[in-house]
């Protein structure tokens, strides 16, 4: 009977030191929301003038670009997986790869190839379990993305889809890359603290008026001269705007993966606080047994001992 | 103070890609782009242009100036609005020399031209202020 009150006694403990480093997660998740919001929110006035440049390119000349051109028979897809480097965040990392394999199939069934580029330790980890190929991976930036990052990312990207398209991309990077002639993302939408969801977006070839920087549709745009031409400055602007997209899609996954760890932390805290309080009044019940049986031997043995005695006289 | 020859001040904008570097009123902006030297003064007609890597100069409306290296991007100026988009963009006083130019001989070790160019901006902004 000591011995279960010991073993309830070390459960608890135990317990309890998870607890604590839970709530600490927890704690630290909710901070770093709040940073990446403001990063987020920081990130957003180059996105906000960067869509307006192009929409006015895009809007007042007539320059075909092959990052905005359509293909008339796309064979080849990438996809870009935008998952955490870590676990510890409920279904995060799992519901976006549920998700690609949903779009994987679509694509498929359209009679399109694909390569799949991964961000996040953990889409590597999930490809590499069911040897599955993908072409690049990018680690290590998950929680807390730098611009660095996205034009990383984009430079492979747009090099792919130029490739695709015969045209010079002007970036090279070390990757080897396959020509695709679309490019896909999936990545986790921050609604709220509460909501996150999965999303998939087309990213190339471009639909340049969809995003939630859009400009107003009042907002009338002037009449710009373009130097040195137009066709010039789109082409410059492009690739730029498919960096700002990436680095826009990063930033939403890493709040939606700070808050989904948030909410996995507090549930995983709360659960431990209820375990605590079973194990204590298990531990309380046996202690209570224990007691209660060591006095009913005593008082056995005390009856037992005056009777003999009473026997004797 | 007012600039002289108009009344109005421009409005302007220098952002990076993750952050507003400088905002606040002008006189006048000094940039290099991909055709030459740009100077915006009040009432400038709308325009679009490509920067090159370099240093852009701002008149602000209390007569200061504003130095900030940026590397390739793009400056746009539509009623009395300037906006100066570049990825890098970094004030005078945000830049460490010794940094800089460790960044231009990586750069050129790397063989990395708009790398370097980018770093000789930074060191340009240095020299001049």
């Amino acid at each position: 009977m000591a011995a279960s009150v010991r073993e309830l006694r070390a459960k608890i403990r135990s317990t309890q030191a998870t607890k604590k480093i839970t709530r600490a997660m927890e704690l630290i998740a909710a901070s770093r929301i709040i940073k990446a919001q403001q990063h987020a929110a920081a990130a957003a006035p180059y996105a906000r003038e960067l869509t307006r440049a192009v929409s006015a390119v895009a809007t007042f000349s007539n320059v075909d670009h092959p990052l905005t051109t359509e293909k008339e028979n796309p064979t080849r897809a990438a996809v870009l997986v935008i998952t955490s480097d870590r676990g510890l965040a409920g279904s995060y990392s799992s519901s976006v790869l549920k998700e690609t394999e949903r779009l994987a199939e679509k694509l498929r069934s359209e009679g399109k190839e694909i390569d799949f580029y991964l961000a996040g330790r953990k889409s590597v980890a999930y490809f590499k379990f069911r040897d599955l190929d993908h072409v690049t991976s990018w680690t290590g930036f998950s929680d807390k993305p730098q611009y660095e990052d996205a034009r990383t990312i984009g430079e492979v990207l747009v090099e792919a889809f130029a490739e695709g398209e015969d045209v010079e991309s002007g970036a090279s990077t070390d990757v080897e890359v396959r020509p695709v002639d679309e490019l896909h993302i999936v990545f986790t939408r921050f609604k709220s603290m509460l909501t996150q969801e999965p999303d998939v977006i087309r990213l190339l070839p471009l639909e340049v008026v969809e995003g939630t920087e859009a400009p107003e549709d009042h907002e009338l745009l002037p009449l710009y001269e373009f130097e040195p031409s137009a066709s010039e400055v789109l082409d410059a602007l492009l690739p730029k705007y498919v960096n700002s997209r990436i680095y826009y899609c990063l930033l939403q996954a890493a709040a939606s993966e700070l808050a989904a760890r948030q909410k996995a932390m507090k549930s995983a805290t709360d659960n431990a606080q209820d375990l605590i309080e079973k194990y204590t009044r298990t531990a309380n019940q046996a202690r209570q047994a224990g007691i209660t049986q060591e006095i009913s031997e005593i008082v056995g043995g005390a009856n037992a001992l005056a009777d003999a005695t009473a026997g004797q006289e | 103070m007012a600039p002289s020859g108009s009344g109005q001040a421009l409005q302007v904008e220098l952002v990076a890609a993750d952050r507003v570097v400088w905002s606040g009123e002008a006189a006048r902006v000094l940039a290099r782009t991909a055709s030459g030297d740009l100077g915006v003064l009040a009432n400038h007609a709308p325009l679009l242009s490509l920067l090159v890597p370099g240093v852009v100069e701002i008149e602000t409306a209390g007569g200061e100036r504003v130095r900030a290296a940026v590397g390739d991007g793009f400056l746009s100026v539509s009623d009395n609005r300037v906006s100066i988009l570049s990825e890098d963009t970094f004030l005078a006083e945000e830049i460490v020399e010794s940094d800089a130019r460790a960044e231009l001989e990586r750069a050129a070790a790397d063989g990395d031209d708009l790398a370097a160019l980018r770093a000789e901006a930074k060191l340009r902004v240095l020299q001049r202020s």
